[in-house]
């Protein structure tokens, strides 16, 4: 496993990661968009989303995701997963929708939604789904930065 | 049931013992993610899937990183004989945490029995009976962690957009100065 360059794995292991790929993104986004109703959220759903990235990372290496998924665009999509979670919490704080930090607005002021179906719970799926761009993100960030970069010498002496 | 889930911990303590005394690195990072599945049996016996789901991606991912991550690196494990004075220390301090945690456990509630069936007017027994009216979630969990307790679930994001920042600091691809520091290159080809 030392020294191995990440040019993938074997054709079988490609072609299942290529059908198993969709499989597990619906499984992610199912597993946060029911975050309220049914067992997961957005932590979880996160990182079954990323892990769906981390899949087709190991099987193709690194040609295996598009180049719009490099390490500033992934880092700004976690800023803007963080950001959205503040921003929906500040959104409470408006003076008519509750004046308080993390108010559930939606149910105890606007009254939107049953309980039981997916439009309800008020800001929880909606905090779900921020959390969930932010933790998917964040690990695959940390997973391209611990696994994808290698430290090289640029200078003109004999690196390692 | 109950028995099972001892049967659950002691596997889990058995694999915990193998991964400290293990020398080869492999042999550390699979019995260290068999100590993390162990637990997630164990949290699937007490009726806890919502726990439970969470261990288990993490796990994967975090077992995913540690084998690509740590083992391409080459590090030579640890190889020498643990002295006698380490070995007494070892089980002198085992034997204290042993004593006191059987004092602390003394005091918790007994298992199967939540606190709220013995103590009235517990924040818990709040949640459980107006969760569903005040939230209008059907996941409790959800209802705790997003909307009475959302404040921890900020501090989480932070500690993970923390670690996030301080990862892309140490690994970044551009120094901002002293060339003759070392470079990372993205995209290894």
């Amino acid at each position: 496993m030392g020294g191995m360059k990440h040019r993938g794995m074997t054709p079988i292991v490609q072609t299942t990661a290529g059908w198993v790929k969709g499989f597990t993104l619906v499984f992610g986004a199912y597993i946060v968009a029911y975050g309220h109703l049914t067992p997961g959220g957005g932590f979880a759903g996160g990182v079954i989303l990323a892990l769906a990235f981390v899949m087709l990372v190991l099987a193709n290496g690194s040609k295996g995701i598009p180049r719009v998924l490099n390490i500033d665009f992934v880092a700004k999509l976690d800023s803007v997963g963080g950001l959205l979670f503040l921003g929906i919490a500040l959104l409470g704080m408006l003076p008519g929708l509750g004046g308080a930090f993390f108010n559930n607005f939606p149910v105890k002021v606007l009254h939107i939604g049953t309980p039981f179906r997916l439009v309800s719970a008020g800001i929880i799926p909606l905090c779900n789904i921020a959390i969930a761009i932010k933790v998917a993100s964040s690990l695959f960030l940390l997973f391209i930065l611990l696994i994808l970069l290698r430290i090289v010498r640029t200078d003109g002496e004999s690196g390692e | 049931m109950f028995e099972l889930l001892g049967v659950v911990l002691l596997f889990t303590t058995i694999a915990a013992i193998v991964a400290i005394e293990t020398r080869d690195l492999l042999g550390v990072v699979v019995s260290v993610s068999a100590v993390g599945f162990g637990l997630i049996i164990a949290f699937f016996f007490m009726l806890a899937p919502d726990v439970a789901i969470v261990p288990i991606v993490v796990e994967v991912l975090t077992l995913v990183i540690l084998i690509r991550a740590t083992l391409r690196v080459g590090l030579q494990p640890f190889v020498g004989n643990r002295d006698f004075f380490g070995f007494i220390a070892t089980a002198a301090a085992l034997v204290v945490v042993f004593i006191l945690s059987m004092k602390v456990f003394e005091g918790l509630p007994k298992f199967g029995q939540p606190v709220f069936a013995t103590i009235p007017d517990t924040p818990s027994m709040h949640y459980v009976t107006n969760g569903m009216s005040e939230t209008g979630a059907a996941n409790i969990v959800s209802a705790v962690i997003l909307d009475y307790r959302a404040y921890d679930t900020l501090g989480e994001a932070t500690v993970l957009f923390t670690a996030v920042m301080g990862a892309i600091t140490i690994i970044r691809r551009k120094a901002r100065k002293a060339p003759s520091e070392p470079e990372v290159q993205e995209w290894e080809e």
